[in-house]
């Protein structure tokens, strides 16, 4: 049953250490403010699940909080790599990083199968590359007709967080736009932590099918808004392509991530954060190229 | 008659891709140069081409390239928007793709694609982003047009790791695969296609002044080049209209503010 908290008590209540989290968002609707919660709480040996580990992973893993990736595709949309991932898989740098990963098909059906109690999902793709020696997959017969198929197993998290554009009062979720794999990795996950836009009386998109996620479903929803921010949410603000481009340049260098990552994430809240972001400074460590 | 115009690489290797998609054909598209390429087919010769890109954004009509694959123009000027899982099972796996685009960070002469780990997997010399949507592209859209340049480093006698399967490792084919895979691979150089009969990826097209030589001389493997090789026709001046008009609308909704 949905309880309203604030961002603080919702991730110390919800992700503890070594746990398995998904922060899930395909570009829209990434749930910035809550990865940087999860940084100040000083999390350590989680296992984090993402279809596209971008810009708020890299600052989790540079961080030290991840002991394990699962994941499809990990890189700056856009842009090009993630720097602190690549220092992790490629150095052991702050700690080393265990992979886990998929294509996307496979991660979707990985939560897909999770999402319905079910085993594994199926796929084709994966026959003849070599994610079938390197990753968790299996070679199954369909037992109707004998086709040869890939299987992959469930993914049941033990917390998925997302953000949406809005709760109603009795935590009735609504989010909009691209959707990503949203529903499926909540209703995967063992407990469900939202933040939102805005918490209103109706939601904006009314109707039998604009719920995305009823109340009895989300475990805590706590209203941040902008906590998608440099991500996006739709109706509410748009993708800070700026930031994403910037990001290359504070995550190459450890020593200046670390710096960053003290001054705005670490030291302030993400109101103090968002501050920064209005007046400036959040950037002005870095060039303009 | 066509006057010929200035051109860059990129902008040439994004005519030659446009040219191949035909009208009313359904592409599945990434980032970079498949998105310019496919929407300079939109808005020039293939006005009714639907394009879907793996945010689950089908029969977008972006009027700026996007940065991201989910910036909020491709969900705006979509016709409908899905979700992840449901792009993946239902459009793209299911057989409604007849175009998709891949590129990849190395390419083998049986057109199998790397997008995962430069060296060794364990201990990789370069991490890259990983599988993302190719896997399925690969194996499940009606053909595949492949876009990268061409060097020594990207076309290797064997990749470091088959993220997608072109014809397979020793190109005997694609059991297991439903599309056709890789039709065509756009270079900044040429163009290649997979021998019919050996699947190995052979030069049918060089581009305009460029010498045969450095094409070879580009490439991992002993590169076979058609007998009939033929020259592309450069980029025309409607092309190169069309294109300039959309980067630099791109450039300007992008620009730093």
């Amino acid at each position: 049953m949905a309880e309203f908290v604030s961002l603080r008590e919702g991730i110390a209540k919800l992700v503890p250490d070594g746990s398995t989290v998904a922060l899930e968002g395909f570009t829209h609707l990434i749930p910035f403010a809550a990865g940087h919660e999860v940084i100040r709480q000083e999390r350590r040996d989680l296992t984090l699940v993402r279809m596209t580990p971008d810009v708020i992973y890299d600052q989790m893993i540079g961080m030290g909080c991840a002991r394990k990736l699962i994941f499809s595709w990990g890189g700056n949309p856009g842009v090009g790599s993630l720097h602190r991932l690549r220092d992790a898989v490629e150095n052991s740098h702050p700690v080393s990083l265990e992979l886990e990963e998929h294509s996307h098909a496979g991660m979707a059906a990985r939560y897909t199968a999770g999402a319905a109690g079910l085993p594994f999902g199926v796929l084709r793709a994966y026959t003849g590359t070599d994610l079938e020696q390197r990753t968790n997959v299996a070679s199954l017969n369909d037992p109707f007709t004998g086709e040869q198929v890939s299987a992959v197993p469930a993914i049941r998290p033990d917390v998925t967080v997302i953000h949406a554009q809005q709760a109603d009062r009795h935590g009735n979720v609504g989010l909009w736009g691209i959707t990503g794999v949203q529903r499926e990795a909540a209703l995967a996950a063992r407990a469900v932590m939202v933040t939102v836009e805005e918490v209103v009386e109706e939601l904006d998109h009314v109707g039998p099918n604009h719920t995305v996620l009823p109340f009895w479903t989300i475990s805590a929803i706590a209203e941040v808004p902008r906590g998608s921010h440099p991500s996006y949410s739709m109706g509410y603000s748009t993708r800070d392509n700026r930031f994403y481009k910037k990001w290359d340049a504070i995550s190459r260098d450890h020593d200046l991530f670390k710096a960053w990552m003290d001054k705005f994430v670490f030291s302030l809240d993400f109101e103090g954060y968002l501050t920064a972001l209005d007046d400036g400074s959040l950037l002005e460590m870095v060039d303009d190229d | 008659m066509t006057i010929e115009a200035d051109y860059t690489t990129d902008e040439m290797m994004s005519v030659v891709a446009a040219r191949q998609l035909r009208d009313g054909q359904v592409c599945f598209v990434g980032i970079g140069l498949p998105s310019e390429a496919a929407n300079l087919a939109r808005l020039s010769h293939a006005p009714n081409v639907i394009l879907i890109y793996e945010s689950g954004t089908i029969g977008t009509k972006p009027e700026v390239l996007p940065l991201s694959i989910g910036d909020g123009e491709l969900a705006e000027q979509a016709d409908l928007v899905v979700s992840v899982p449901e792009v993946f099972a239902y459009w793209l796996q299911a057989g409604r793709v007849d175009v998709g685009f891949l590129s990849a960070a190395q390419i083998d002469r049986f057109a199998n694609l790397n997008s995962t780990v430069i060296g060794d997997y364990d201990q990789p010399k370069v991490r890259l982003p990983g599988a993302g949507g190719a896997p399925e592209i690969a194996s499940a859209a009606g053909r595949v047009i492949v876009m990268l340049r061409q060097t020594r480093k990207t076309f290797v006698p064997t990749v470091d790791f088959v993220t997608s399967v072109g014809f397979g490792k020793r190109g005997v084919g694609r059991r297991g695969h439903r599309g056709a895979g890789p039709s065509v691979v756009i270079t900044n150089l040429g163009v290649l296609e997979p021998d019919p009969e050996s699947h190995e990826l052979t030069l049918t097209a060089i581009h305009p002044n460029t010498d045969p030589a450095d094409v070879i001389d580009s490439t991992g493997w002993p590169l076979r080049v058609a007998e009939n090789l033929v020259t592309t026709v450069p980029p025309t001046g409607e092309e190169m209209r069309i294109l300039r008009d959309l980067k630099e609308r791109t450039a300007r909704a992008h620009a730093v503010t």
